[in-house]
């Protein structure tokens, strides 16, 4: 029982991950019809937001520390970052140690700005073109955006802590009537989680109980009425493209330190989101996180031991196998709507 | 002959003629001339102009005539070439059988995820294809490491079995006692033609393969496909079933990927899991849609320009470029190298997504459509006038 109960805690982290690029992937296809490949893009450069953070506060000069000598017995130079000079040096320490959390203020604007211009810039010219191209422009969009951080950031992962309060991990175990570290979560995966449940339950929240969200949903339904009424809706959508690049944005930035960021990132998670998505139906934003946690807990059950000595190789395949059998025997997915590209 | 054309023939003697003189055209600088770099006619670069466009060849009989997006053929190419090696490791470095169990073998793939994949259309056969590669991509690196060697690539051992092996024949791939990376070299002047056992044998190949996708576009069977790529609705209501159909353009397009793969391990007796990852089945869509989906021509003409670019940007590097501008002054020389470093090297990953896109926005139908467009201008002719041919998928 313990065993189930860690490998269901396990997959939340991945689970929520999924589940934030599914919910973005789904937002821009219910509203502009559009199939975006490069959402996987937008979740490396919402990582990459906070790896820039970390640069920039990290940003340094050298100073003479008269308590300590080197080899030579000269005063040693130490690196002192700008900030704890400007802020003194314990305000300074503590927002560069929490710089992961605060690059989220940083990666909500910069990912709106980058989602209004792509949209603008790009995906509106796609509106009316075939599934096929939008796949194709936006597929060649990720490469172009995957290359311009590897430019500037390199090849290698780079380590991106999570604030120190926060290493450690919850002993579940006791909690749930078990013995110590049995059950045992790292903190940060826990506040991943949370912090994906709040996300999640914001955006159905700004969708059911604003105006705006009113007008993006009656615009779902039928984009056609809603525009005869005299609401521009393209201006809407627009939005709603700024929001799901602000969703894909903030994941990326949380998972840094469950991941360390590299620039290919972003198409690893893509593949497997666009798999989620399709599970949890085209179009239906709840399909898409009830996906997302179930496939993350699905591959993680399938990565147990026990599992893998009765089906090798199991834990490399259960997406996708179970994306095959969901396509050929409910092709509009788990919560899909009747009728909505059921083909 | 056979109900083709005279048309037809003239075109096919062209390519014929293209690609038997390929060492020759694709040599038009002297070797010791700056320009020497962006000749192309090397034996390594030429096989893979030949297999490439073998592979984009395939994928067009699929994709540019009924209009469904494979994201997976990358998966037969793996297929193809793991087939070769195989083949080398238990009977001889003779390519025949090997190429052989290849076609049959990613037919046989193919048959098995044509069957699944075409229940659906659209995005969701896309995404199906997608999940079978990625599937056989994961599975060639963990479970099946025992057939594919897993990360180090599966390649020739000296404790192989090799039943057939002949003391006599080369130790290399050959084909009955022709070795592959032999060439006949010629001096003319100060130009050098390389004219290279492997490539003629890759050349003939995709001649053939070549011919044969030519009689598929002229066939009944290929006007059916188009016919599902226009309307398939309507073909369904007029009673007519396309499954089969489907089914045959997926095979005989992955058996093209599978002798694509084949021929790759033919040249260089390796094969790696990383030929099956989707960044390869990426790699011949943009081929395809470059050259122009639904011609006959211009998938081998993409895969042709992206394979030489690949070459040639990934060789430039700084000091090449400090070499090109010498001749301007040092700030605008300093600058200019700084704008296109980004996108040679290294960086040549970043010019073909840019190429990508740009072809994508502004010229779908590829370099034919770039072509007749420019035909129209000149001729200024009605029939000139560019038709914005769209990759519509099947509905």
């Amino acid at each position: 029982m313990d065993a189930i109960i860690l490998q269901i805690l396990n997959g939340l982290d991945k689970g929520s991950a999924y589940a934030l690029i599914a919910l973005g992937l789904t937002l821009i296809f219910g509203t502009l019809g559009v199939v975006n490949f490069a959402h996987g893009a937008l979740f490396m450069i919402g990582a990459f937001c906070a790896v820039t953070l970390q640069k920039l506060l990290g940003l340094s000069y050298l100073v003479e520390d008269p308590t300590q000598k080197d080899f030579l017995g000269n005063p040693l130079k130490v690196q002192v970052p700008y900030i704890e000079k400007w802020l003194g040096a314990d305000l300074g320490a503590a927002i560069i140690d929490w710089s992961v959390p605060l690059a989220i203020l940083l990666a909500i604007p910069v990912m709106l700005i980058f989602g209004f211009v792509m949209e603008r810039g790009l995906i509106k010219h796609f509106y009316k073109r075939s599934h096929a191209e939008q796949i194709l422009v936006t597929f060649g969009l990720a490469i172009v955006l995957q290359e311009i951080v590897r430019f500037f950031f390199g090849a290698n992962p780079i380590q991106t802590g999570a604030p120190s309060a926060l290493f450690g991990s919850f002993d579940f175990g006791v909690l749930a009537g078990y013995g110590p570290d049995l059950i045992i979560y790292p903190y940060w995966r826990l506040i991943y989680f949370l912090f994906a449940l709040l996300v999640i339950a914001g955006v159905f929240a700004f969708l059911q109980f604003t105006t705006f969200g009113l007008v993006v949903r009656a615009g779902m339904q039928d984009r056609q009425t809603v525009s005869l009424l005299g609401i521009n809706i393209d201006r809407r959508f627009t939005a709603m493209f700024g929001i799901a690049a602000a969703v894909a944005g903030v994941a990326g930035v949380m998972y840094t330190p469950i991941l360390a960021p590299n620039y290919h990132m972003g198409m690893d998670f893509l593949v497997l989101s666009f798999v989620v998505v399709v599970v949890g139906g085209m179009g239906s934003l709840g399909g898409a996180v009830l996906a997302g946690f179930l496939l993350g807990i699905l591959q993680s059950f399938a990565s147990m031991n026990e599992v893998k000595a009765v089906l090798p190789g199991i834990d490399q395949v259960i997406i996708y196998l179970v994306a095959i059998i969901i396509l050929l025997i409910r092709p509009r997915g788990l919560l899909g709507r009747k009728g909505v590209m059921e083909d | 002959m056979l109900g083709s054309s005279r048309q037809d023939h003239l075109f096919l003697l062209f390519v014929i003629v293209l690609t038997l003189a390929t060492p020759i055209l694709l040599q038009p600088f002297p070797e010791n001339s700056a320009m020497a770099q962006f000749n192309a006619g090397y034996p390594d670069l030429m096989q893979r102009f030949a297999i490439y466009g073998i592979f984009a060849m395939g994928f067009n009989i699929l994709f540019g005539l009924t209009g469904y997006l494979s994201f997976g053929h990358a998966a037969f190419l793996g297929v193809g070439s793991y087939s070769v090696v195989w083949m080398y490791k238990l009977l001889s470095f003779n390519v025949l059988p090997g190429l052989a169990l290849a076609v049959a073998a990613s037919a046989v793939f193919a048959l098995f995820i044509g069957y699944v994949s075409l229940r659906r259309s659209g995005i969701y056969f896309s995404i199906l294809t997608l999940a079978f590669a990625q599937m056989s991509y994961n599975l060639a690196y963990s479970v099946l490491t025992p057939l594919t060697n897993g990360e180090t690539g599966l390649q020739v051992y000296s404790n192989d079995p090799q039943y057939l092996l002949n003391p006599q024949s080369p130790t290399s791939p050959h084909i009955f006692g022709w070795a592959m990376n032999d060439s006949t070299k010629l001096t003319l002047g100060g130009w050098e033609f390389t004219f290279n056992n492997g490539y003629y044998f890759t050349a003939i190949i995709a001649i053939l393969a070549f011919y044969i996708s030519m009689r598929i576009f002229r066939s009944p069977f290929g006007l059916m496909l188009r016919a599902v790529k226009t309307n398939r609705r309507r073909l369904d209501y007029s009673g007519v079933n396309t499954k089969p159909y489907m089914l045959s353009a997926f095979v005989i397009s992955g058996m093209y990927a599978g002798l694509a793969g084949g021929l790759l391990a033919a040249m260089d007796p390796l094969a790696g899991a990383e030929r099956m990852q989707w960044t390869a089945s990426g790699e011949v869509v943009l081929m395809t849609i470059l050259g122009g989906a639904g011609t006959l021509m211009g998938p081998v003409l993409g895969a042709g320009l992206i394979k030489y670019l690949e070459n040639i940007f990934s060789k430039i590097n700084e000091g090449v470029l400090h070499q090109w501008f010498s001749w301007l002054p040092d700030w605008l020389s300093d600058s200019l190298i700084t704008v296109v470093k980004p996108f040679v090297g290294d960086g040549w990953h970043l010019t073909l997504g840019l190429m990508f896109v740009l072809v994508v926005v502004f010229l779908p139908g590829g370099m034919m459509e770039g072509a007749r467009r420019l035909g129209g201008m000149f001729r200024n002719k009605p029939d000139g006038k560019p038709v914005r041919s769209e990759l519509r998928p099947a509905e």
